[in-house]
């Protein structure tokens, strides 16, 4: 079980991301487009999952049982090529739903001192 | 982009999900989940196939809604909930259906509301966005 301390705390991200314009075309024919100037809606999750993983690792919680139950983005500016980014992640809450603990991490994708997209993954460690 | 209004049912669009597209999706995303491409290793863990990346399935519900923005830059708001796994057996081609209707138009955006079915069962729950006119 996640120690209930944890909960509201925030971990910055220690490096920062620079989105190259290959990783958008990557991610955006993935799903089928063509358009790669623009990051597609969900492509913040290629850094967002993988801090809130950092996170939430050696807090007890074992991996191999996780589901993604809830996935949340606000977008306040679009991701685009060269955007430098960094990632703060603060685990919002954690409760247990019938021997299940779901956890909710939010990220911020911070682009020169604003957040640029906030991203809500609400993970369920099944029991 | 047509004009919008409250009660508006918009076109659904059927995209494909196979094997392929998932390996494909793993590669770009980073998500290497072995459930997501090996039927051995998705059945021993319980699971009745290989079953698609949930943010797969929202991706592609990410470009739909892109589509009724008229532009990626548009799309203010995205969520969804993963209600029932995508299932995609080998050799498969799996229709996801995607449907939208407009709940209401406020501050010049317009919020969605947003249905995602393979088979007719319902794959994502909640699924909502708000994209700018």
């Amino acid at each position: 079980m996640l120690n209930p301390d944890l909960v509201g705390s925030t971990f910055e991200g220690a490096t920062s991301t620079t989105i190259s314009a290959e990783s958008i075309a990557a991610f955006a024919m993935a799903l089928g487009e063509s358009d790669t100037h623009i990051a597609p809606p969900t492509y913040a999750i290629t850094i967002s999952l993988e801090q809130s993983q950092a996170v939430l690792e050696g807090s007890g919680l074992d991996w191999s049982r996780v589901v993604h139950g809830d996935q949340r983005f606000a977008i306040n500016k679009p991701l685009t090529a060269g955007m430098v980014i960094t990632c703060n992640s603060t685990i919002e809450s954690a409760r247990m739903v019938a021997g299940n603990e779901i956890v909710t991490v939010r990220s911020d994708l911070i682009e020169s001192g604003e957040v640029a997209v906030s991203s809500w993954s609400t993970l369920v460690f099944r029991a | 982009m047509s004009t919008l209004t409250a009660g508006q049912v918009l076109a659904p669009k059927t995209y494909i999900i196979n094997r392929a597209a998932l390996v494909t999706y793993a590669n770009a995303s980073g998500d290497q989940n072995p459930i997501h491409q090996n039927e051995e290793f998705a059945k021993s863990v319980g699971l009745e196939n290989v079953i698609a990346h949930g943010m797969y399935t929202m991706g592609l519900v990410g470009q739909y809604i892109s589509e009724i923005a008229g532009s990626r830059s548009k799309v203010k708001e995205f969520s969804a909930r993963f209600t029932k796994p995508v299932v995609v057996p080998a050799d498969t081609d799996v229709e996801l259906v995607v449907s939208a209707t407009v709940v209401e138009i406020v501050d010049g955006c317009a919020k969605l509301e947003v249905s995602a079915t393979c088979n007719d069962v319902k794959v994502l729950g909640m699924t909502k966005a708000v994209i700018l006119l």
